[in-house]
C-alpha cells in the first residue's frame, strides 16, 4: 500500500515547511499502519472485544443506578408535588382506564375483580411500554455526554430502564393496596411476583437497546413508536381477558392469531402478574371464561426475556463504535 | 461510491504535507495515517423539500438533491507521542474540529485510519454534560461514567469543585442554568478528574476567564506528565503558545506545518496577515 500524499516531493517541500532532521534512517520507509501496529496501537474507538464490554458494563453499575436516580428526581423537580407524582401518575391512568373501560364501556363482564384486574394490567404494561419508549431516545438525547465521556454506552438504555423500574417498585406498592382493597388476601402465591417482574425487566432492557440503535440513527423512530405501543397496550389484555378473545378467534376459525394473541410479551407479563397478586380471583375468572389453567405463561415469559435480552444487547452492541458520530 | 469520487480529485504532490519523521526513541500514542474525512451536509436553497417533492424523492429513490459532499479533511499524517500537547490551528473551516472528531472515533475515515492507544476524549464547545441535572450530580455521574469507583468519586469531588471555581451555590443549580464559561470549566474539570490517554480539546478553554486560564494549563502541563497526549484547539494563539510543546498547522485540510510552536506560529501569523 502507498501513500502518496506522505511522499514530499523530491526538490520543493512547499515554503515555511519545517522538516525535522530525521534521526533514524530507513524508517521513513516503514509504512504508518505497520508502525502503529508495532506499539500495539489500535485504530481509534473500536468496539472492544464482547467480554470486556461486558466487563466495562458491569463496572459502571454504580453510574446506571445513579443516572436514573438523578433523572427522577430531575424530572419531577420543577413541579410543586414533586416525587409524589411518581404515585399519582398510575393511579391517575389507572382512573382514566376503569372510567372508560370499566364503567363506558363495561369490559368488566365476567371478570372478577375488574379494579385490580384492570390496574394490574395498567402498571405492568407501562413498565414496559415506558422502557421502550424511553429506550428510543437513550442515546440521542445524551450525545453530549457520549462524546465527552468514554464509556459503554449501553449504559444509558440500562439505566432508562433502571428508572423505570423504580417508577414500577412505587406503582407496585400502590397495586399491593388497591389489590388488598378491593379484597383480595395476600397469599404466597405474592413471592412469584419478583421471578415474573425480574423476567420482565429482562425482556425491556433487551427491547430497549435494539431500540436505542434504532433511535440512535433513525430519528423518525420517534413518531412511529405512539403508535406501535398504543397497538401493543390494545392487544395485551389490558382492559379484557385474553383467553375470552382467544375463544372467540378460534371459533371464527382464526386460531393462530389466538395463539399470537397468547404468545405476546405484553400479555405473558401482564397474567403472570394477575396470576400472583390476585390469584384467587384470577383463577376464577379464567374457569367461568372457560380457558384452560394458564400452563406456558412461564415458558413463554422465559423464552421471551432471554431472547429479548441477549439479542438486543448483541444488536446494540454490534453499532458500540458508531453512537455519538455525526 | 460518492465518496470514492472525491476522493478521486487527487492531492497536487506539490501542497502534499511534509513527509512524517518517526522519533523511534519516543512512545507513540497517536498515529494518523493518510486520514481523508467526506462528509455529507444539506445545504440550504432551491427546491426546499415539501412533502411531494420528498415523497417523490423517496420513491424515486434519489437522494436529497441539496446533499453536497465536504471533504474537509484531505490525507493528514502524523505522529503525535506521549508527553505531546499539540496545538492545531488554521482558519475557519480548515479542518481542525474536523480532525479532532475523527481522532476521537466521531467520524469514519473516507480513507486512510487513526490509531490510538487507549480511548480519546473529546471535549467541545457544547458545555453541559447533562443540562437537566445540577452541577453536583454532573461531578458525580461523571466521574461514575469514567469509570471511577464511588470512593474515587467522592476523594476528586472536592478537587473538581475547587478546580471549576464556580459561583457560590450555583453547584446545586442545573447545568443549563450555567453561563457557557462556567459550564465549560466544569466540564474540563471533570474530565480532567482522571488521566486520559488522549485528551482532545475543541475551543472548549475559549470561554474561560485569565484565572481559569492559568489553572487549565497547569492541569494540561499535569495530564501530559501522566505520559497522555493532549490536542488543542484554540483560535487564541496565546494560549497555544504558552501551552503547547508543537503546533500543526492545517489549512484546507492539509498539513501546512507541523513542529516548534515559535516557528509555526510566526509563519501562520505571518500569512494570514494578523
Amino acid at each position: 500500500m502507498s501513500h502518496p500524499e506522505r511522499l514530499s516531493s523530491a526538490g520543493g517541500d512547499p515554503a515555511g515547511t519545517i522538516t525535522e532532521p530525521p534521526r533514524s534512517n530507513g524508517m521513513g520507509s516503514v509504512s504508518l499502519a505497520e508502525f502503529a501496529a508495532r506499539h500495539g496501537l489500535t485504530r481509534s474507538a473500536a468496539r472492544p472485544r464482547l467480554r470486556a464490554y461486558v466487563q466495562e458494563l458491569w463496572q459502571r453499575r454504580t453510574f446506571i443506578w445513579n443516572f436514573a436516580s438523578a433523572k427522577t428526581a430531575a424530572t419531577y423537580s420543577g413541579s410543586r408535588l414533586g416525587q409524589v407524582w411518581q404515585v399519582l401518575t398510575p393511579l391517575l391512568n389507572a382512573g382514566v382506564y376503569f372510567l372508560i373501560f370499566g364503567l363506558l364501556l363495561s369490559q368488566s363482564k365476567g371478570i372478577e375483580n375488574y379494579t385490580a384486574f384492570l390496574i394490574t394490567g395498567v402498571f405492568v404494561f407501562t413498565f414496559s411500554q415506558r422502557s421502550l419508549t424511553a429506550g428510543a431516545k437513550s442515546v440521542s438525547n445524551n450525545l453530549s455526554l457520549i462524546r465527552a465521556l468514554h464509556f459503554p454506552r449501553a449504559a444509558l438504555p440500562f439505566a432508562y430502564v433502571i428508572m423505570e423500574l423504580q417508577q414500577l417498585l412505587i406503582s407496585m406498592v400502590v397495586l399491593a393496596v388497591v389489590v388488598v382493597a378491593t379484597g383480595e388476601m395476600p397469599t404466597w402465591h405474592w413471592l412469584l411476583l419478583f421471578p415474573a417482574l425480574a423476567l420482565q425487566l429482562l425482556f425491556n432492557v433487551g427491547i430497549s437497546l435494539a431500540i436505542a440503535r434504532v433511535g440512535a440513527f433513525t430519528r423518525d423512530i420517534q413518531q412511529l413508536l405512539p403508535f406501535i405501543t398504543r397497538t401493543w397496550l390494545y392487544v395485551s389484555g389490558v382492559f379484557f381477558l385474553v383467553a375470552d378473545k382467544v375463544k372467540a378467534l378460534e371459533e371464527r376459525g382464526h386460531g393462530w392469531l389466538g395463539h399470537i394473541l397468547e404468545a405476546n410479551p405484553g400479555a405473558v407479563f401482564i397474567e403472570l402478574v394477575r396470576d400472583s397478586i390476585m390469584h384467587e380471583s384470577y383463577r376464577a375468572t379464567l374457569a367461568k371464561a372457560g380457558a384452560a389453567q394458564p400452563t406456558m405463561l412461564w415458558v413463554y415469559a422465559v423464552v421471551w426475556a432471554l431472547v429479548a435480552f441477549v439479542g438486543g444487547f448483541w444488536y446494540f452492541y454490534r453499532a458500540e463504535e458508531r453512537y455519538g458520530r455525526g | 461510491m460518492a465518496v470514492a469520487k472525491a476522493l478521486k480529485e487527487k492531492v497536487p504532490l506539490a501542497t502534499a504535507q511534509p513527509e512524517v519523521v518517526i522519533d523511534p526513541d519516543r512512545e507513540p500514542i497517536v498515529v494518523v495515517d493518510g486520514l481523508h474525512i467526506v462528509y455529507r451536509v444539506y445545504s440550504g436553497g432551491g427546491n426546499k423539500g415539501n412533502a411531494v417533492s420528498a415523497l417523490m424523492r423517496i420513491v424515486r429513490r434519489q437522494n436529497r438533491p441539496q446533499m453536497k459532499e465536504v471533504h474537509a479533511v484531505k490525507g493528514v499524517s502524523f505522529v503525535a507521542y506521549r508527553g505531546d500537547a499539540i496545538g492545531v490551528i488554521g482558519t475557519n473551516g480548515s479542518g481542525k474540529s474536523t480532525l479532532l472528531k475523527a481522532i476521537a472515533g466521531l467520524l469514519p475515515a473516507a480513507k486512510g485510519a487513526v490509531y490510538t492507544d487507549g480511548q480519546p476524549s473529546l471535549l467541545g464547545v457544547n458545555a453541559a454534560l447533562m443540562r437537566d441535572l445540577t452541577g453536583s450530580r454532573n461531578i458525580i455521574l461523571g466521574c461514575l461514567a469514567m469509570g471511577l469507583s464511588p470512593e474515587e468519586t467522592k476523594a476528586k469531588y472536592e478537587e473538581i469543585v475547587k478546580f471549576a471555581d464556580l459561583k457560590p451555590g450555583f453547584i446545586d443549580y442545573p447545568m443549563s442554568t450555567y453561563s457557557s464559561g462556567m459550564g465549560a470549566r466544569l466540564r474540563f474539570a471533570i474530565a480532567a478528574a482522571r488521566t486520559h490517554d488522549v485528551l482532545l480539546i475543541d475551543e472548549a478553554l475559549a470561554t474561560g476567564d485569565a484565572k481559569f486560564k492559568r489553572r487549565s494549563r497547569a492541569k494540561i502541563n499535569e495530564l501530559r506528565k501522566d505520559a497522555g497526549a493532549v490536542f488543542l484547539v484554540a483560535h487564541n494563539l496565546d494560549v497555544i503558545e504558552e501551552t503547547c510543546n508543537r503546533v500543526i498547522w492545517l489549512d484546507d485540510g492539509r498539513i501546512k506545518m507541523d513542529g516548534d510552536p515559535t516557528e509555526v506560529l510566526k509563519a501562520y501569523t505571518d500569512a494570514t496577515g494578523k
